[in-house]
């Protein structure tokens, strides 16, 4: 917990120091400035693209269960079982997507050299 | 965010281990969580009866229906790993409801725990197979036709490995992504009951993701123990 409030930090103090050091190296900081923004549009571009894939994943899927209770109301127990299986399936789909996109909010893999390679104490 | 507040390391404060406590919260609350689970099968069977009546009664739905769905997937022969997957699914479903609790924590929204899991998953499935097969395990990786076996192999051992990566990530990220939904909007609109509605999503998810992660052990093992095709 420790180290992650200082990658926290460091990347809070890097996005409001890039700005103050441009003055003083301003290729390195706009290139500091600039992973941060690219990791943040990541995260969010990874998430939302993967919404889009799961929700017509499981519609397609969903469409395929209400056809089948359509035609036949009584196997609509088994049906939906099979349904909920199919629909957490392909929603880990979504959750890996999920889980690269809070490494790159949280766990920015890089925040420690670039922060030595702008000079912060680390 | 903010570091949250988890009753039990209080306590475990009180008592001094509290940088432990810190630390690994998820072990703690894994501790919390054994410590509730015993004590409700002592309760349950405390004073068994013929015809149950109470606790017992609730008890033996729950084990009869996990033990029944298990022997129509798996097939009789597959009856003796029944404590195994019920032990799996009782406990990441109580584990997964924990952590809506404010002030507690769930141990499956670390990926330590959801990790352990699906490793011993992993386990057991080759150990199952080479117990049953012996040494013509390896005939479930190379596949049905002969001359293809140096491309199935590597295939197949990948698709092995991926499968302890899905089980952890699925159930780590479901658990932890719903816990962080609920932290957001109880810092972002606590006052107006903002997370009741995520939180009725969340007991749902939570049956589904316990349902999944033990009926999928219950299908890599059935796998293991069949003839390879």
């Amino acid at each position: 917990m420790a180290r992650k409030v200082v990658v926290l930090t460091a990347i809070a103090l890097l996005s409001m120091v890039a700005v103050a050091f441009a003055e003083a190296n301003p290729q390195v900081a706009a290139a500091g400035l600039n992973v941060y923004f690219g990791a943040v549009l990541a995260a969010g571009l990874a998430i939302g693209i993967a919404a889009l894939g799961t929700g017509i994943g499981q519609g397609i899927g969903l469409r395929g269960a209400v056809e089948g209770v359509a035609r036949n109301p009584e196997a609509s127990g088994k049906i939906t079982v099979t349904m909920l299986i199919g629909l957490a399936m392909i929603e880990s789909l979504a959750i890996y997507a999920l889980v690269v996109a809070l490494i790159l909010l949280y766990a920015y893999p890089m925040a420690t050299p670039i922060a030595k390679m702008i000079g912060l104490p680390m | 965010m903010e570091h949250p507040i988890f009753f039990l390391t209080k306590l475990l404060e009180v008592l001094g281990l509290g940088h432990f406590a810190h630390a690994y919260p998820h072990v703690t609350f894994t501790w919390l969580i054994m410590l509730l689970l015993i004590i409700f099968g002592w309760i349950a069977t405390k004073a068994i009866q013929l015809v149950p009546f109470g606790g017992q009664n609730l008890f033996e739905a729950v084990i009869d229906g996990v033990e029944n769905f298990q022997v129509e997937v798996m097939g009789e022969h597959g009856r003796v790993f029944f404590p195994m997957i019920a032990t799996f699914f009782i406990f990441i479903f109580f584990s997964n409801v924990m952590g809506l609790i404010p002030g507690f924590f769930s141990p499956t929204a670390n990926i330590n725990t959801t990790l352990a899991c699906a490793l011993i998953v992993f386990i057991t499935t080759h150990i199952v197979g080479v117990k049953f097969h012996g040494p013509k395990y390896i005939k479930h990786f190379l596949g049905p036709i002969w001359w293809l076996a140096p491309l199935m192999l590597p295939i197949e051992i990948i698709g092995h490995l991926s499968r302890v990566l899905s089980l952890t990530l699925r159930l780590f990220g479901n658990i932890m992504g719903e816990d962080l939904v609920l932290g957001i909007l109880l810092l972002l609109a606590g006052q107006f009951l903002a997370p009741l509605p995520m939180m009725f999503l969340a007991v749902f998810t939570s049956f589904v993701q316990a349902f999944i992660f033990s009926l999928l052990s219950m299908l890599y093992i059935s796998g293991a123990m069949e003839h390879a095709h």
